[in-house]
């Protein structure tokens, strides 16, 4: 690991100055990806600013059963916030489906959206790697690639995102507050995650020194059924191979709002616009909901040992939609 | 671009004893704890946050000791497995991987121990886990999927996962 220079402010607009006055400082939030990264000579930053000093650890209801979840909440004390379990199952049951008890109780929200991806040869800093290096090439086209993207990826980049929380925030339409040098402004989470294209190292739409300051969840309808679900390779503490997140609202037997996110398909949480398109006003079955999802999945690329992602994400949303809607399959 | 002081003096709470150290900012919770002030029970394992290991309690919440900086635990709270018997006393999640054999080498047990009493903790709080059916239940029962999913960041090579769930359903009061 390089050397490098600590600081701790208590005031956002210091922690700001501090990494805009480094062009090679980085934020340290709970550092669970940050700090691996740096082992492996993969992040060599100059500066650490560790931002968990500063008050943004608030996860609280507002107006309208709406939820700001501050930056630097830990990962465990969201899921197991009342008003998060309550109102916003889906959110709990993804973050509790990350990682470990002892990751989850460090992480923090904001790092969970900025970790990076779990590809092999990201990590492994003797491999051709497009996003650690631009122009290198990419070694996971032609090398391990059974967990890699079907979806919008590019010849330049394969990888995946490995958040589950994300996926569940992409369903629910969340926004992003972002503190910069000179203000605060807000986008959706869905604009936050740049398409992979010919710059798969330019990942979100962040400037330089610019913070996450909350991530903020407009209210789910009353009527609304949601839910986050996982494939993994083993029963817990690992990285999905497949991921839905769904939110559901039938009004007279007829889906009123759907909303439809994916994981471990994309570069980012993959929002499935096409099928919610397709199902937006339908009587919801399961050969509608089938349907839908193969609208979807015209767009996938799979490569050579990924194509079983296919139909197991077609499987998931489908079976995810029948259970929501209590449709039977 | 600005020199920065790569090194700083901090001050632990270690198993309740105020420690201070000076510490290259590279230098890791658990390499402070090992090779700086030499409670060599928190063990590294794979140094990546994947074995679960290194599990500590900082602030009475497990963590793993080999993914945070020294650095950034300033003034907080450590407990390693050094520091959970009191008075002579084995803490009963240590006396309970005892009477259950939860352990064939021994290497992952301090940080399998750890986990646990803090586990047991989470559950007394009503912390849900991925396996509840549902999320907003507070009322938690530490059956055997519970105690399998709570504990699943602490790998055990040796296989020993049958006694160690034993043990750790004997101290959450359960039935061995």
């Amino acid at each position: 690991m390089r050397e490098f220079g600590y600081a701790r402010p208590t005031d956002i607009a210091e922690a700001v100055a501090l990494t805009y006055a480094d062009a090679h400082a980085r934020y340290l939030g709970g550092g669970t990806n940050l700090v691996d990264l740096m082992k492996l000579g993969v992040e060599t930053p100059s500066l650490l600013v560790d931002v968990t000093g500063l008050p943004l650890g608030q996860v609280e209801e507002t107006a309208g059963s709406s939820l700001r979840i501050g930056a630097l909440a830990r990962n465990s004390d969201i899921a197991v916030d009342p008003f998060v379990r309550g109102r916003f199952p889906l959110l709990s049951e993804a973050l509790l489906s990350g990682a470990s008890g002892q990751l989850r109780n460090v992480a923090t929200a904001g790092g969970n959206l900025l970790q990076r991806t779990r590809c092999a040869y990201f990590t492994d800093v003797s491999k051709p790697c497009n996003k650690r290096e631009p122009g290198a090439g990419c070694a996971a086209l032609d090398g391990e690639h059974h967990n890699h993207a079907i979806l919008g990826a590019s010849e330049h980049c394969i990888a995946t995102h490995p958040s589950d929380f994300a996926v569940a925030l992409a369903a629910l339409d969340a926004r992003l507050e972002v503190q910069s040098e000179e203000g605060l402004r807000e986008m959706a989470l869905t604009d936050f995650y740049l398409p992979v294209g010919d710059s798969p190292h330019e990942e979100v739409a962040l400037e330089h020194g610019e913070l996450i300051t909350a991530i903020l969840v407009p209210a789910v309808p009353a009527a609304a059924r949601s839910r986050y679900r996982k494939v993994r390779e083993r029963a817990s503490y690992a990285f999905a191979i497949c991921s839905v997140a769904v939110v559901v609202t039938v009004v007279d037997d007829a889906i009123h709002d759907v909303r439809i996110a994916l994981g471990a398909m994309a570069s980012r949480p993959w929002r499935a616009r096409r099928a919610e398109a397709a199902l937006a006003g339908s009587t919801p079955s399961a050969g509608s909901f089938a349907a839908a999802a193969e609208l979807e999945l015209e767009q996938a690329s799979p490569l050579r040992d990924n194509a079983y992602k296919v139909p197991l994400v077609r499987e998931l949303v489908v079976d995810s939609l029948c259970e929501l809607t209590g449709v039977s399959r | 671009m600005a020199a920065h002081l790569v090194a700083s003096t901090i001050s632990l709470r270690v198993n309740g004893q105020t420690r201070s150290l000076t510490l290259d900012h590279r230098t890791t919770l658990l390499d402070a704890l090992r090779e700086h002030l030499d409670l060599t029970g928190s063990k590294k394992g794979c140094d990546h946050g994947q074995c679960g290991a290194c599990t500590v309690l900082v602030e009475g919440r497990r963590a793993n000791a080999c993914l945070l900086l020294a650095v950034a635990q300033q003034g907080r709270e450590i407990t390693t497995i050094e520091g959970l018997a009191s008075d002579g006393e084995l803490h009963p999640v240590q006396q309970a991987f005892i009477d259950h054999d939860g352990l064939q080498c021994g290497y992952c047990t301090p940080g399998q121990i750890c986990s646990a009493v803090a586990v047991l903790d989470e559950a007394a709080r009503g912390w849900p886990s991925a396996v509840a059916a549902d999320v907003a239940d507070t009322d938690v029962r530490l059956d055997a999927a519970e105690i399998r999913e709570r504990m699943s960041g602490n790998l055990c090579r040796c296989g020993a996962y049958v006694n160690i769930v034993a043990a750790v359903s004997e101290a959450a009061g359960g039935r061995a």
